[in-house]
């Protein structure tokens, strides 16, 4: 017998898109960490040019992956509660209309 | 006042454990603390559980030793969240129960997969709780006064009493409380560096006189130094590996080792710190360590924008940061060197080294991405190895199950992402902090953010140790509880089979949490002095190899086969805690020459974790060929 999990998760008919929006918000985030490698290794003098502020472009560029993280992660908890909210609405319409 | 601050929180802690304690009956509350905690809680205990003596202790003091490079592990760790909020969360929660094993096994029922899984849980749990402990008795040592292995011990036996009280109900709100606490303290210690702004003869508000260190003219003659003041005399000349040179110079019967540098051909020896082991005991700038004769704090800027005895008074956040970013200022980092001197001695000269300050914000003094192609590929290897590390750290993944439902895992990440991330911005200014004050210890970066709080307030410190101290608790606690749901539920339960009530499998669980914590507590001794930063580094180079290919390939591949997740968890683990025992750091640890190391990489993720996928997807289409010819 295959275990349960901790807590009966239902259907979640929001699940596949959430998995797409998910995988492309990775992908475009991980481009944004791997330029910032890249430009680390391939021209780290660069990294020295000040940009803003008086600060330099590793400063500007590294806060910007944290901010960036939490706005990514912000935008796909809204397409995912849009989503779920309008899954939600139509069922329970589908619920209506068999009453 | 900091031993009583400090008393009462672990007393408080312990007390919530024990109230927490007479709730948790089942083996669904003690491992997954019922699955009913709110996603906000869970968020900032995600928060607690994350933000470990590695993010305060080990990121701060890295920054405050060499520079921007410190901050690379806050941009990583953080990254990091994002794998386990886009790919990870919301999938895991579904399928799992108690344990990642649980969901890794959830569609296989594999008696491969448990044991991998949880050796693997088992494996990066303790390596994980290394640099917990090396923290735990580097932040006792100096608030009690009381030796390491002491501190370490404490720590071992308060985490295994609220471990095997309460199981992850307690660990939960420890955890809540800690990360809130963290947050908030850190942003006033912050606010304190700022609003008493940049020195360059910082006296920590008046308390600790600033001490200049001296400069000596010398002059060579064929290889012999000599010292051109009147008074001293060259003792001793020892050049080590690097070409770095050192003098023993003796003066009024002290025998002090200063660093040779060398410009336009004009000699200069700087005065040094020094610690020598001799027959009668240790001695430190030329007599013996006593409770009055220690290493000096260091940490000084020696010019503020081209200017020297200048201060700056309140900056903004911006200015404070660009300030130090200016090519014209000069900070004084320290390095360290180990010899052995003509008499047969050891000694470990801390030695001055000023660099500008638009070199030290940015990487390269410590990852050396101006280097040679191995060097680079450290680098890499490091950057790949936290942003992969993160989604796939046991401590971690278990707190998914004490949500409700799918989506508070994922709102709890978010949260998490929050308030992880505004930590992570704090510790650049903690850590610079740390550096410009004076309050680094030479011989262990490890304390830099709480001896920065001591230089504002003994109150300040107080509170900052004891949170300090609850973060060492709490990721310990995490790691104590998934170390033994891996012992007690996937070894135990699932893959013995041995057949338990549900009592029995809470008592199973309290005494691999005892065990385990007494091999974190004997750990925590023998590693102690090594950054913590870089430990949990390797932890999540280990984590990232074994478990990462395995979760991401049994969520997004069809083909993926049981014997395929098994073999890539035991690839990961066997191939990066080799290529570790293998590294120049570990090398240096065990007091061999790092150049003698056969591995090049202190970084194993850029090999082990593609190896371990390769593993995953080879095994797996050919075992899946082997079903698919039997059929």
């Amino acid at each position: 017998m295959l275990h349960e999990p901790s807590t009966p998760a239902g259907k979640d008919p929001a699940g596949p898109y959430k998995i797409r929006l998910g995988i492309w918000m990775f992908i475009a985030y991980s481009l944004f960490y791997a330029s910032f490698v890249a430009i680390n290794l391939l021209n780290p003098l660069a990294m020295a040019a000040i940009v803003f502020a008086g600060l330099n472009l590793v400063t500007v560029y590294g806060f910007a992956l944290i901010i960036v993280a939490l706005i990514e992660a912000l935008v796909y908890d809204w397409f995912c509660r849009r989503k779920e909210a309008f899954y939600l609405k139509a069922e329970e319409s589908k619920e209506k209309g068999q009453d | 006042m900091a031993i009583f601050i400090f008393l009462i929180f672990v007393f408080f802690v312990i007390g919530l454990s024990l109230y927490l304690g007479k709730k948790t009956k089942t083996s669904s509350a003690y491992y997954a603390a019922g699955g009913k905690i709110h996603w906000g809680v869970n968020g900032v205990a995600f928060a607690g559980d994350y933000l470990s003596a590695a993010s305060f202790l080990g990121i701060c003091g890295m920054i405050a030793t060499v520079g921007f490079d410190g901050f690379l592990y806050s941009i990583g760790y953080l990254a990091g969240w994002i794998v386990a909020l886009f790919v990870v969360a919301e999938p895991l929660k579904k399928l799992g129960k108690y344990t990642f094993t649980d969901a890794l096994d959830a569609n296989y029922n594999s008696r491969g997969i448990k044991l991998a899984a949880a050796i693997s849980t088992l494996v990066v749990s303790i390596f994980y709780l290394i640099p917990q402990m090396v923290g735990a008795g580097v932040l006792v040592e100096p608030l009690l006064g009381i030796p390491h292995s002491w501190g370490v011990l404490m720590v071992g036996a308060i985490v295994i009493t609220i471990v095997a009280t309460a199981g992850m109900a307690s660990t939960t709100y420890v955890q809540f409380l800690k990360g809130f606490l963290l947050v908030i303290f850190s942003s006033v210690l912050v606010a304190a560096v700022v609003i008493r702004g940049l020195s360059t003869q910082p006296d920590q508000g008046g308390k600790v006189a600033f001490y200049e260190y001296s400069h000596l003219s010398a002059s060579r003659s064929g290889e012999q130094i000599t010292v051109n003041e009147a008074g001293w005399s060259v003792l001793e000349q020892k050049e080590i590996k690097g070409g770095l040179v050192f003098v023993k110079l003796g003066r009024d019967n002290m025998e002090t080792w200063w660093s040779v540098s060398e410009s336009n051909g004009a000699i200069t020896l700087d005065e040094s710190q020094s610690v020598v082991v001799k027959t009668d005991g240790k001695w430190i700038n030329g007599a013996p360590a006593s409770s009055t004769n220690h290493l000096r704090q260091v940490g000084n800027l020696e010019k503020i924008n081209g200017e020297s005895n200048v201060e700056t008074g309140r900056l903004s956040l911006f200015g404070f940061l660009s300030t130090l970013t200016n090519k014209d200022t000069m900070v004084q980092t320290w390095k360290t060197a180990n010899f052995v001197d003509g008499a047969g001695e050891k000694v470990t000269v801390y030695y001055p080294k000023i660099v500008s300050g638009d070199r030290i914000m940015r990487p390269g003094l410590k990852f050396k991405v101006e280097g040679t192609w191995l060097e680079k590929l450290d680098f890499l290897s490091l950057m790949l190895a936290l942003f992969m590390g993160t989604a796939a750290l046991p401590h971690i993944l278990i707190r998914y199950y004490t949500v409700p439902n799918p989506a508070s895992a994922r709102k709890s990440t978010i949260v998490a992402i929050g308030a992880i991330g505004f930590f992570y911005i704090l510790t650049l200014f903690m850590g610079f902090g740390a550096l410009v004050n004076g309050t680094v210890n030479p011989a262990d970066s490890n304390m830099a953010a709480p001896l920065l709080a001591r230089s504002f307030s003994e109150l300040l410190f107080a509170v900052i140790s004891a949170i300090a101290f609850a973060t060492v608790l709490g990721t310990v606690s995490g790691l104590i509880v998934a170390a033994s749901g891996a012992v007690a539920h996937d070894l135990f339960d699932r893959y013995l089979k041995i057949k338990m009530d549900d009592h029995q499998k809470v008592t199973a669980g309290k005494i691999a949490a005892f065990v385990i914590g007494g091999i974190a507590i004997l750990l925590g001794i023998l590693f102690k002095g090594m950054n913590v930063s870089f430990l949990v580094g390797l932890a999540f180079a280990v984590a990232a190899s074994a478990n990462l290919p395995a979760i991401l390939m049994m969520l997004f591949w069809k083909k993926t086969t049981a014997r395929g997740i098994a073999a890539s968890i035991v690839v990961g683990i066997v191939s990066s805690l080799a290529l570790i025992a293998f590294s120049p750091e570990l090398y240096t640890l065990y007091g061999r020459n790092p150049l003698d190391a056969p591995i090049p990489l202190n970084n194993p993720g850029i090999v082990s974790i593609p190896l371990s996928f390769i593993t995953l997807i080879v095994v797996s289409l050919l075992t899946v060929k082997k079903k698919e010819a039997i059929a």
